[in-house]
């Protein structure tokens, strides 16, 4: 990244600041006004697809901080998401927790069970691992379907899904999370900004160095007094921790749960997001999961457009679209990587380079 | 706002007891291959002990070995009454010994500072809760831990490379940057594997004098593997050679100079 000149720090606590200069205090008020005032400016439903994109971007950043950070490859994201999304359903459900406890405590529960699923990796490294954590995918997703007292029942038959009465949420009120987007907008906002701001904080401290040693040479870690053992294992409970919290969002958000939604697939979109957005890096995440949730969004809403123009028929739109859809989403995926490998975030920072050396960029 | 002097000594806080390192009859076996045969050294407090000898002879196995990377099926390591063979490597730090690597093994893609704050990771009391929150004491540590690592830094004259990532930095730079990062321990023996190699005379005379510096300073006990004779024979005050996994010779450099069977084995006639 290309420095700004004439900026000299006198103390240790202005050098280690994250925002030094001005100009990057003024861009963070801009985009926080604008987060603000966005869901004044668009439609319920497209603010219901924002809270989407918020909470993926939370259960991305707990992936980032253990695979872009620590280096731990996991292909257990979607069961790590269950854990937290049934933790937090079924204690509203059966054990009557108010919905804000049960969010905190599916989320702790995913991070024991997460760490649990990160003990392998004291022995097995990089794609072993994550033969390793691709186990955990299929257990919680196998217990799942074949648990019974986890399913809900709808109208007195039983079902694949679990419903949560939308009366657990705030009561009747008009502020109800489930179905006043608005209202779970800026509650969802509020989270994501503590966890961005406990993530990049990690990273300051001791504890986010030894992850980043761990995934750059886990031997000299060692031997510089890191215990492996001990911080692999934290790493895999902080990130399921973050990817539990998604889990409980998506419940709260959604009122009911089916397995289809923490499969094997969305293991890799979110792997997806880490990659596409920047591998270690907290605001990357924020990025690839814009990237991987909105995306099929605008072709969706391109296809429409298409058929409401008549350029082309219903049949088409059912048969052909979907699958022009998922090719366009993987072409513009693969042409991201080329642009740019390290992601999202190092092509924001590339921009911002140019223009902070413009016009004189020798 | 207390800023280090040149005059101020950080590393006489916090520093583990300096002991004598003992190694009594170690042997390391790979399968049938015997890397280290019955070796016995003692190393005394404030020394620079080198140890020498062809490729292959076993001196980075019996560096891994008082590191606990590599585990001796027989003998003991003996550091205070701490036997190093049964410790696990991330306990030593703790004990006072420290490592830098021969194929640079620095953390690639962190800023040079942050390198050297691992090296301050035992210190380190703040827990996760205070980590996430940052501001109040988790800055506290970090800035008293900041003061000296810049004192190694200043220390290494690395100033004007703080913040680079340490992948981008010239390989000599590199090799400074890791006894950084070994310095930053704080430690009362530092272990260092090919110091020098692949230097410029200019880097070799630097990195000769961090040393004498860190012994005669800090009073930190050096063992050193090394290849350029010149260096070794200059600084060390013993030397032990190894020639296949045996130790054929252990003395003043004088004295291993004109030990036949070493002029035989490593040295050749030129330094006879």
């Amino acid at each position: 990244m290309a420095t700004q000149s004439g900026i000299y720090h006198q103390t240790y606590e202005s050098d280690m600041q994250l925002r030094p200069t001005t100009a990057q205090r003024v861009r963070m008020v801009l985009v926080i006004a604008f987060v603000l005032v966005l869901p004044l400016l668009v439609s319920q439903n497209e603010v219901r697809i924002v809270n989407k994109v918020m909470i993926a971007a939370i259960g991305a950043i707990g992936l980032n901080i253990l695979v872009g950070y620590t280096g731990q490859i996991s292909l257990g994201q979607g069961a790590f998401l269950a854990v937290g999304a049934y933790g937090c359903g079924l204690l509203m459900v059966y054990f009557q927790v108010p919905w804000g406890l049960a969010l905190m405590a599916g989320a702790l529960i995913t991070a024991v069970v997460g760490g649990l699923f990160g003990l392998p990796s004291l022995r097995l490294k990089g794609l072993y691992l994550a033969v390793a954590t691709l186990a955990a995918q299929q257990i919680v997703e196998w217990i799942i379907i074949r648990w019974d007292p986890i399913d809900g029942t709808i109208d007195g038959k039983a079902t694949d899904a679990l419903r949560i009465p939308s009366n657990f949420l705030f009561g009747n009120s008009a502020w109800r999370l489930n179905d006043n987007e608005y209202a779970f907008y800026y509650f969802v906002f509020v989270v994501l900004a503590i966890v961005v701001i406990g993530s990049v904080n990690l990273f300051r401290t001791h504890y986010g160095r030894a992850f980043i040693a761990i995934r750059d040479q886990d031997i000299a870690a060692e031997v510089m007094g890191v215990n492996l053992f001990y911080y692999k294992v934290l790493a895999f409970a902080v990130s399921s921790f973050l990817v539990g919290l998604a889990g409980g969002l998506t419940t709260i958000h959604s009122t009911a749960i089916s397995f289809e939604r923490f499969t094997i697939d969305v293991s890799i979109a979110y792997l997806a997001m880490i990659i596409v957005g920047g591998l270690g890096s907290i605001s990357g995440a924020i990025y690839g999961a814009i990237f991987i949730e909105i995306l099929p969004e605008i072709l969706r809403s391109i296809g429409q457009a298409l058929v409401q123009n008549r350029l082309v028929s219903d049949q088409v739109f059912v048969t052909v679209l979907p699958f022009v859809q998922q090719g366009t989403f993987g072409l513009l995926i693969i042409l991201m990587l080329i642009v740019e490998p390290e992601g999202i975030r190092k092509l924001w920072s590339n921009i911002k380079d140019y223009f902070r050396l413009w016009p004189f960029s020798y | 706002m207390a800023f280090l002097s040149r005059f101020d000594r950080p590393y006489e806080a916090q520093r583990p007891p300096v002991h004598p390192l003992i190694i009594d009859k170690i042997s390391l076996n790979f399968g049938g291959v015997r890397a280290l045969n019955e070796i016995s050294l003692r190393v005394d407090p404030g020394q620079i002990f080198a140890i020498i000898g062809p490729n292959g002879a076993g001196k980075t196995s019996l560096l891994n070995c008082i590191n606990a990377l590599y585990r001796p099926q027989m003998g003991h390591i003996m550091y205070g009454d701490v036997d190093l063979v049964k410790v696990p490597p991330h306990r030593l730090p703790r004990l006072g010994v420290a490592r830098a690597f021969q194929n640079i093994e620095l953390f690639s893609h962190m800023s040079v500072l942050d390198n050297l704050m691992l090296g301050r990771h035992i210190y380190m009391k703040k827990n996760l809760l205070q980590a996430l929150f940052y501001w109040g004491a988790g800055q506290r540590e970090e800035i008293e831990h900041r003061r000296f690592v810049e004192y190694v830094i200043d220390l290494l004259e690395i100033q004007s490379i703080r913040k680079a990532t340490v992948g981008s930095l010239a390989y000599g730079l590199q090799k400074r940057v890791e006894l950084g990062r070994a310095l930053s321990l704080n430690p009362t023996l530092i272990l260092l594997d090919e110091p020098m190699a692949g230097m410029n005379t200019e880097e070799k005379e630097d990195m000769a004098r961090y040393i004498l510096d860190i012994r005669e300073e800090w009073g930190i006990t050096v063992v050193l593997i090394e290849h350029d004779m010149g260096v070794v024979m200059d600084i060390s005050d013993q030397i032990a050679v190894l020639e296949f996994g045996r130790l054929i010779a252990v003395g003043k450099p004088e004295e291993v100079r004109s030990n036949p069977e070493v002029i035989r084995a490593y040295l050749g006639q030129e330094y006879s």
